[in-house]
């Protein structure tokens, strides 16, 4: 971090710079392309949820007035494995080929089978509802248990479980089995004066942004593959359609629109390749693909259903002296479940000295799994912290403390290997233990009504990766700042105001645009809570170079040397004797030298973790099991906030996407694999009535590398939130929930549980 | 399929337009009258995304039938936002930070208005209970009730 200690820019709230255009609602997302000549795509999707694909027959669909083109499975080239990282984990190709358009199998319950292009979206609605396709329906798998048990049929024949390092033998719907070790268990249980050992479970939860899906794309007769499409990363979605569709990524341009919330669901492809499949059939024609809200949630995201041992031991005065976890996280379809990060997640925040963790990643006919804000990390921590309440309640110690004793700092070892640099969680734990929320008393409520106080911690790795851009200096001052990291929640003005510090100028003189693939260097895609971070330091690298040229620019005209020229509050000085204003210095660029251009491009390492402690107060109605939200307060060690507003509304946001995680959320199956809930009145995310306000208090313990001391905040508010409820719920009712969501049913059915005198 | 002739009045101005009769009002705003500002989230009047004001009455424009229209008055962000400068609930979204991708702010900004238009000063307790048809999947809510609050307190 710079040792520069008074900020001009940084820390303020602007209005952000592509404001006035989403307020207006003239800002252009996905499904707001049009180009001229355009057809309308459909998609048909596999009503079981795991059948054997016989034949297809489209001759009915092609024969309609104003279809202009069909694709399946079959028209995209067979490929090898490849693995290729998304930003937020890696995927192998070969399976996101078949997850956009099945090949012999349908896999899950609305995978997409074939894909229509006609003059109207009502035509090819029609017609993808007039292709016939045989099937012969399989037994689906739809639960852990079910998959892994031996002799499970297995959902791919040619996935073997990759078992601690070594390939298995035969097919297996467990494409992973990992360890982390660190000590000896044995002896730290052996140690411990208290042993709590329990097993949690948690359903499918989807990201829920608002904007469905999008893409259209048009595939001229040269080869010249033009994509627009809402994503986290354009750069992400040329390579995979290059791959998928063996097109050199020299003939695809991405052009990025507006996004409307990706949450790490769209880091990856859905439509993009079966839409430029179907414009090349189509003549070149662009096609547009949208999908409706049952489409998204059937055939995108989720994220994975769990369950979750955890077994911690403790002596008397609560160290926690050893840890052992078992984790298995439902892939879905293919391999690639995010438990890897939860093995990661689960234990970190804690300096535990025995430690074992298993980790399976299991095949299952649903969706593949995609990321979803600290993937992994909301489920894995509501059994940790969970289990954790319950070793203080045994122990008669308070929750902070117990964090306290326990917490990880600069040095501590995380099970799964990495030393943590400067961490804040301490100070996260101290900021709780001092806040008013958790000073004030709890009025417990009376009648049916009880109300409770929880609290949890949790963790998130962060990303740094690869991040470029560029800056020209205009005449009349501005700068015109160049980026290729999608803006999913005002990063185009957190990233500008880096630059704006780092220069020297007001931030309202940067012009910040995301452009596409063919108009700057490459970038990562937007997820990891990478873009403040890493496209921020980048452009903070060019603000030096600019500043660097413009003071040899300014020396030129006062006839000094650039050693002898400062630059501060817009005016350039040599000494007292003579100055120069900024803008006299941008407008006789020409004559000085010609125009400014700076490109930078860096792969940034040093990210910094994140930790956040979480405190809520709840209202459990006992006679229905609905639990409300009374307060809510989030701490976190944001680094250093650039923008406090968007710092705060990405704390407050994560914090509402974990509270409907908790509470309502899980996707609902029949006993065939069909999602019974797949609208957004029964997947039931939070609405306004459904939250307090959200009280986000900023840590700031800023991260020794990075120039600003930019740590990322997007996704650790995500990681606390199940566990503080559950244990609010316990605190409110003693009754301790070991299944996401609490729902009301599930709430009421361990309360009456309980309430049960016990039979024998 | 043949088409109806709608004749309406859109943001103020006579608006005459071709439909098919099962076409939604969403559908005739956003691929006819080419106003992309009402955006679709789920079709089915659960996300409050697509939001306009039909003859000053806040209405899902998914869950309308285009032809429905017929001789009344449609508003949508487009016509909210005035010939100069913003809306005092557009600017208090940007001032508040009430945004975050964006999407579901043409809709909220709709359904604050016409909340405003019949209770200029609500309590906390009526904004969220008003606003509960609409989805922000970003915000957790919290900015753009103060942003609504704050624009009543201004008013």
């Amino acid at each position: 971090m710079s040792d520069q200690t008074v900020f001009k820019v940084i820390g303020t709230r602007p209005v952000r710079h592509d404001g006035v255009d989403k307020v207006t609602g003239r800002a252009l997302y996905g499904a707001d392309v049009r180009m001229n000549g355009q057809l309308y795509g459909a998609m048909l999707r596999s009503p079981h949820a795991h059948a054997r694909i016989l034949s297809i027959d489209a001759s009915a669909a092609e024969a309609l007035p104003g279809v202009k083109s069909v694709v399946t499975g079959a028209d995209l080239p067979a490929i090898a494995d490849k693995f290729a990282a998304t930003g937020e984990g890696a995927i192998n190709l070969r399976h996101l080929s078949g997850n956009i358009l099945a090949g012999r199998t349908a896999l899950y319950w609305g995978h997409a089978i074939a894909a229509v292009a006609a003059t109207t979206q009502t035509i090819a609605d029609q017609a993808a509802a007039l292709i016939r396709v045989e099937y012969e329906v399989l037994p689906p798998i739809l639960d852990l248990a079910t998959a892994m048990a031996p002799g499970a049929a297995p959902l791919h024949p040619d996935v073997v479980t990759n078992e601690l390092g070594e390939k298995g033998k035969t097919p297996s719907n467990v494409a992973e089995h990992f360890r982390h070790e660190k000590g000896d268990i044995a002896a730290g249980f052996a140690a411990a004066d208290v042993i709590i050992e329990r097993e949690y479970k948690t359903g499918t939860v989807h990201q829920g942004y608002i904007e469905p899906h999008s893409a259209t794309a048009q595939w001229n007769a040269d080869g010249q593959l033009i994509i627009y499409c809402a994503t986290q990363g354009a750069f992400g979605v040329r390579s995979e359609v290059s791959e998928i569709l063996g097109v050199p990524i020299s003939h695809i341009k991405v052009i990025p629109t507006e996004i409307g919330g990706g949450f790490g669901g769209k880091v990856s492809v859905y439509l993009e390749p079966v839409a430029a499949l179907l414009s090349r059939k189509a003549g070149g024609r662009a096609v547009k693909m949208t999908m409706n809200r049952t489409e998204v949630l059937a055939a995108t995201g989720p994220t994975s259903a769990s369950i979750i041992k955890v077994k911690y031991g403790a002596t008397r005065d609560g160290r926690l002296t050893a840890a052992q976890v078992w984790m298995a996280y439902e892939a879905g379809a293919y391999p690639g479940s995010p438990v890897g990060a939860g093995s990661g997640v689960i234990l970190a925040p804690y300096d535990i000295p025995n430690v074992v963790i298993d980790g399976y990643d299991v095949l299952c006919n649903k969706p593949k799994a995609n990321a979803y804000r600290a993937p992994g990390g909301t489920n894995a921590a509501y059994a940790s912290e969970s289990a954790l309440d319950e070793v203080a309640r045994a122990l008669n110690i308070d929750p902070i403390e117990i964090r306290m004793k326990n917490a990880a700092k600069e040095g501590t070892r995380r099970a799964d290997g990495p030393i943590f640099p400067r961490i804040g969680f301490v100070e996260t734990l101290e900021a709780a233990q001092h806040h008013p929320h958790y000073t004030s008393p709890l009025e417990r409520g009376s009648g049916p009504r009880r109300r409770g106080r929880g609290v949890a911690s949790g963790f998130w790795f962060n990303f740094g990766g690869t991040s470029s851009a560029s800056a020209t200096v205009n005449p009349d001052g501005t700068v015109s700042l160049t980026e290729g990291s999608t803006d999913i929640g005002g990063s185009r003005t957190g990233i500008a105001m880096q630059f704006a510090e780092s220069l020297g100028i007001p931030v309202d003189q940067v012009k910040p645009q995301v452009v596409d693939t063919d108009s700057v260097g490459y970038n990562d895609a937007t997820g990891g809570s990478r873009t403040t971070f890493a496209t921020g330091w980048v452009v903070y690298e060019i603000g030096q170079k600019i500043r660097t040229e413009l003071i040899a620019r300014a020396a030129k005209m006062l006839e000094t040397e650039p050693g002898q020229v400062s630059f501060e509050n817009g005016v350039f000085s040599n000494g007292a004797m003579n100055n120069i204003p900024y803008a006299q210095v941008a407008a006789d660029l020409d004559k000085t030298g010609g125009p400014i251009v700076v490109s930078h491009s860096m792969r940034t390492k040093g990210e910094g973790t994140a930790f956040a402690t979480h405190i809520v107060d709840v209202e459990v109605d006992i006679e229905t099991g609905k639990v409300d939200i009374l307060r809510y307060t989030a701490t976190q060690d944001v680094g250093h906030a650039i923008h406090p507003s968007y710092v705060e509304g990405q704390i407050q946001g994560g914090a509402a996407q974990g509270i409907g995680w908790a509470l309502n959320e899980e996707y609902v199956y029949d006993k065939n694999g069909k999602l019974l809930n797949a609208g957004l009145l029964d997947y039931r995310m939070p609405t306004t009535l459904d939250l307090p306000m959200i009280e986000a208090v900023l840590v700031e313990v800023p991260n020794p590398k990075h120039p600003y001391g930019v740590r990322g905040v997007g996704e650790v508010p995500i990681v606390p939130p199940a566990g503080a409820i559950a244990n609010a719920i316990f605190d409110a009712t003693g009754v301790r929930m070991m299944e996401l969501p609490m729902s009301p049913a599930r709430n009421l059915a361990a309360l009456v549980a309980a309430a049960a005198p016990a039979s024998g | 399929m043949s088409h109806l002739v709608v004749n309406s009045t859109v943001n103020g101005e006579p608006a005459e337009f071709l439909c098919e009769p099962h076409e939604t009002l969403l559908h005739a705003l956003r691929d006819t009258l080419l106003l992309t500002g009402t955006k679709e989230g789920c079709s089915n009047g659960n996300c409050g995304a697509c939001s306009v004001l039909l003859d000053g009455v806040l209405v899902n424009s998914c869950l309308v039938l285009a032809p429905e229209v017929e001789g009344r008055q449609v508003t949508t962000i487009e016509g909210l936002t005035p010939r100069e400068g913003l809306h005092p609930l557009q600017q208090q979204f940007l001032e508040n930070a009430a945004l975050q991708c964006g999407i579901c702010t043409p809709g909220f900004i709709v359904a604050s208005k016409a909340l405003l238009d019949r209770n200029p000063h609500p309590t906390e307790a009526e904004v969220r209970h008003f606003l509960a048809g609409n989805l922000c999947r970003c915000t957790g809510y919290d900015k753009i009730v103060r942003a609504v609050l704050a624009t009543a307190a201004a008013a």
